[in-house]
């Protein structure tokens, strides 16, 4: 067990835990934030996606100890925001949700792509999106909600 | 959302219907896109999935699985389980119950019975707190087998190897169809056509994994379930544990993602949980991690259909005969109904004068087969699909030219003898994608073998269940209440998959009623809350239940009063003028049906063998679109998962074990792998369904495959016959 102090939605957290445990783990179980949810345990569908720093990463794949010192945004942090309400709009009129289990993975992929490029191309999107799985929606309207996203929110990333 | 109800107000006029029985309002707008109901609680992560809810002393359960194909259980060695932890398996069936998930047959145990038929079979449940201790537990279980002879291939099986394993043929069902007179036709053709053509598994990958928690509340034996069908999980249940229907609750979660594949594993899922629970009587989650999943999970049946097509002189086909297997695994669940719709669809959209076809859904020892979206109609359809291009290459005459002269129409007669009662609106659906995709000209311009390719599929999807179902089992049933302060309540068994359904049945209601559409309340079915108006499948939500909703709107419309409460109930009865015989599959087969036309562009790599899809259109009439944008991100994930199914989905069986295992060696596509989709609709408003409204769910899912293959083989300048259209596949092909 070790003692592991983060910064967690922007508020200070510390926690004793075995520091190989999974970050999802502790997210999900440890601190009930079920936003983040398991679509694969090997890091390939980004269901589970959030921000480390500002780079998107799978919770599933990140053992608690490295994130010792770091900024972790999940959506329950980024929904709050401007940002995250712009994003949750966009797919809302976009139609972007259907069953939504990838919706608050690709909501932090969103946010991550658009801080990287804020007047993305509908290629750049898909490059930011091609971390997060989805097999309900075949990604176009999904695509549609970042760029509405970018087009609304000017001036936010 | 508080909402204002008073007897003079129109929220939106609604035209005065014609004055036909069952018509519909041909001028409503319904189809204007709404915000979806449930995106902004999904898009933020607050909807709760089924293992995101917390149950207070929630013990975790894990299946010990069989480690053989086929093989006797010898014994069982279990080691002394640590305080709180159980081991369950079929010696603790209540005396009153029965080792038997009860879904349409009752030939899968709830856990094995002294033997095992295939990899992955349930043995027993471990049941505990802690998942690493239940690991190590199973780890530690020894169980001694006495192997026995599998059949792995549909030849295999067939030729009996190791003795049946179901019944006396390993057949689970054997069907015949017949139209028409092809005895006479083959012996005065011109020519004889052959073919096979293969199709391959597929896994849903849902998004969400497999999941029920059984736990006792208020009492009574309750189960959570990420399912399609709340109704089966409970008469699965019942009979396991030999109670009463009223004696089980069972409550759908928020489901991410099914795609049939939640249609009757759950009962798989929850039945063996219902026997842990009556022992420990504490609340135990079983949710599969996606290995587990992949792994054990039933698939799409993999299919082989021959056909052998009679030409004349003027090369003219005048008959076809087709011979359809499906390889259905080890247990039967749904594959006599899969084997129904595969044999229905294996001539698509074209009337064929005389028609032979046989199919049989063969036993395996493999990973049981059952419902996938499309439900034999993929694979069906694929077939003749891919054979009428094959043809029409043969014969030199250009791929849509071929088929159209095909066309069924108003009083074409199906491969049942039923008649095609509506409307078919294939050449102006033709027009209209060829415009859009500009395929003549690409058709001429890209020569064969050139690496590009341009392929059309043209196709047809019965909506609802096939046959008998909804009169004869379903009867579905459902329930609305007017409440005091204007709000309304809809109570059905369908559930929410992805699909929109929370939308699109509020936007009925709220149609008729003349209300606002986020005034109705529909929560996640509960079986003891609300009426069965069926099972959330074979495109039956908006077409058939859909109807049910409709008319039932109507009928509280007439009764309630501003400021009282009212209720009303609506029973499914069979539209007027079907005809059809369950014992000899003869008649309409389906009340109406979707129609598409889809358009893939494709070029390939002469080093790599990988394909890229340039352009993919698609054109469908689903009757009338309740919401353009809900169907249209219908069509679009049908088309995407479809191009999976046809490109990088292999999923193969070796030795009774899937070799692609994860979600790095199953490959769905991803948002880099195909552009975007260029997709219409075209009104053809059915009378028994709600403002027109026809099945949709499974219709945009069957043509992408045969589309793709199309294409493929316009870019090589070689047919192909099976899908996945692998790079190795494609590499074999093009070196012929």
């Amino acid at each position: 067990m070790s003692e592991i102090d983060f910064i967690l939605n922007g508020k200070e957290v510390r926690v004793n835990v075995d520091p190989i445990s999974r970050l999802l783990d502790l997210l999900r179980e440890e601190l009930k934030l079920t936003g983040v949810k398991e679509g694969c345990g090997e890091g390939e569908c980004g269901a589970c996606s959030v921000l480390k720093d500002g780079e998107i990463v799978n919770s599933c794949m990140v053992p608690v100890g490295t994130v010792q010192g770091c900024e972790i945004v999940t959506p329950e942090g980024l929904k709050e925001t401007d940002r995250g309400k712009c994003i949750i709009e966009a797919f809302a009129d976009s139609g972007a949700v259907q069953c939504g289990f990838c919706t608050p993975g690709m909501m932090m992929a969103a946010d991550a792509l658009l801080h990287r490029h804020p007047q993305p191309s509908e290629a750049e999107v898909r490059e930011g999106l091609s971390g997060n799985l989805c097999r309900c929606t075949g990604y176009d309207m999904i695509v549609r909600g970042v760029l509405l996203a970018a087009e609304r929110g000017k001036g936010l990333w | 959302m508080p909402v204002r109800f008073s007897a003079g107000r129109a929220f939106r006029r609604i035209p005065p219907a014609l004055g036909i029985k069952g018509a519909v309002c041909m001028k409503s707008t319904i189809n204007t896109p709404v915000k979806r109901v449930d995106a902004a609680a999904k898009s933020s992560g607050e909807a709760k999935y089924l293992s995101d809810l917390d149950f207070p002393g929630l013990l975790y359960a894990k299946v010990l699985r069989s480690e053989r194909a086929r093989a006797k259980i010898l014994d069982i060695a279990v080691p002394e389980l640590p305080e709180g932890y159980y081991y369950i398996d079929k010696h603790d069936i209540p005396s009153e119950g029965a080792n038997q998930v009860l879904m349409i047959k009752e030939d899968w145990p709830v856990f094995a019975d002294g033997e095992v038929r295939y990899i992955g079979e349930a043995i027993a449940l471990v049941v505990g707190p802690d998942r690493q201790k239940i690991l190590d537990i199973i780890d530690a279980i020894q169980v001694s087998y006495e192997d026995l002879e599998p059949a792995f291939t549909m030849d295999e099986a067939l030729a009996l190897k190791g003795g049946p394993i179901h019944g006396e043929d390993n057949i689970f069902a054997d069907y015949h169809l017949l139209k028409g007179d092809p005895d006479d036709a083959f012996s005065r053709a011109h020519r004889l056509v052959e073919d096979e053509i293969e199709t391959g598994y597929q896994e849903h990958i849902y998004m969400e994994p497999q999941g029920v928690v059984g736990t006792i509340e208020e009492g009574k034996i309750t189960f959570y379930a990420s399912s399609q069908c709340p109704f089966y999980i409970r008469k699965a249940v019942a009979h396991a544990l030999g109670k009463d229907l009223e004696d089980i609750r069972v409550k759908q979660t928020v489901t991410g993602g099914a795609f049939g594949g939640k249609e009757h594993f759950p009962d798989v899922m929850a039945t063996p949980v219902a026997v842990a629970l009556t022992k420990i009587g504490k609340p135990i989650q079983l949710v599969l991690d996606r290995i587990e999943d992949i792994s054990y999970s039933p698939k799409r049946h993999p299919s082989v259909v021959r056909f052998k097509t009679a030409l004349d002189a003027e090369g003219r086909i005048v008959a076809m005969d087709a011979d359809v297997l499906i390889n259905a695994g080890a247990y039967e669940s749904c594959s006599l109904v899969v084997l129904q719709r595969a044999i229905f669809s294996s001539n698509s959209v074209y009337d064929i004068p005389n028609v032979r076809i046989r199919g049989r859904a063969v036993a395996t020892n493999n990973v049981p087969s059952d419902a996938y979206r499309g439900f034999g109609a993929p694979q069906g359809l694929f077939a003749v699909e891919l054979h009428m291009s094959h043809l029409a290459d043969l014969l030199g005459v250009k791929a849509d030219e071929f088929r159209s002269r095909y066309f069924t129409k108003t009083g074409g007669v199906t491969v049942t003898n039923g008649k095609i009662k509506e409307d078919v609106k294939l050449p102006e659906m033709l027009e209209k994608i060829k415009k859009a995709s500009d395929y003549d000209r690409k058709l001429a311009e890209y020569t064969k073998g050139g690496l590009k390719g341009i392929g059309i599929s043209i196709f047809n999807h019965g909506s609802g269940f096939t046959g008998n179902g909804e009169q004869a089992i379903i009867k579905g049933v459902v329930k609305m209440i007017g409440q005091s302060d204007g709000s309304v309540d809809l109570l059905v068994s369908n559930v929410e998959m992805g699909q929109g359904l929370q939308t699109t049945f509020r936007k009925i209601a709220a149609e008729v009623l003349e209300v606002d559409y986020e005034s109705v309340r529909y929560n996640n079915p509960d079986t003891d809350l609300v009426p069965d108006s069926g099972p959330t499948c074979a495109s039956r939500s908006i077409g058939v239940v859909g109807y049910l909703v409709q008319e039932c709107s109507k009928k509280l419309k007439a009764s309630w009063k501003p400021g009282e409460r009212a209720e009303a109930v609506h029973q499914y009865a069979p539209p007027p003028g079907l005809e059809w015989d369950q014992e000899s599959l003869q008649g309409d087969a389906y009340p109406s049906y979707g129609w598409g036309i889809n358009v893939i562009e494709v070029e390939v790599d002469p080093v790599s063998y990988e394909v890229e899809t340039k352009g993919i259109w698609s054109v469908f009439d689903v009757g009338k679109a309740i919401d353009d944008k809900i169907v249209e991100g219908q069509a679009h994930g049908g088309i995407i998962q479809g191009l999976g199914y046809a490109s990088s989905e292999k999923l193969e069986a070796v030795n009774g074990r899937f070799m692609q295992r994860t979600m790095a060696d199953y490959v769905i596509p991803t948002s880099m792998d195909f552009p975007s989709i260029d997709n219409q609709l075209v009104d053809n408003p059915y009378p028994y369904g709600p403002f027109g409204a026809k099945g949709a769910g499974e219709l945009v899912f069957d043509g992408a495959a045969p589309a793709y293959a199309d294409a493929v083989q316009h870019a090589v300048g070689k047919p192909v016959d099976r899908i996945p259209l692998s790079p190795e596949y494609l590499m074999e092909v093009m070196s012929k």
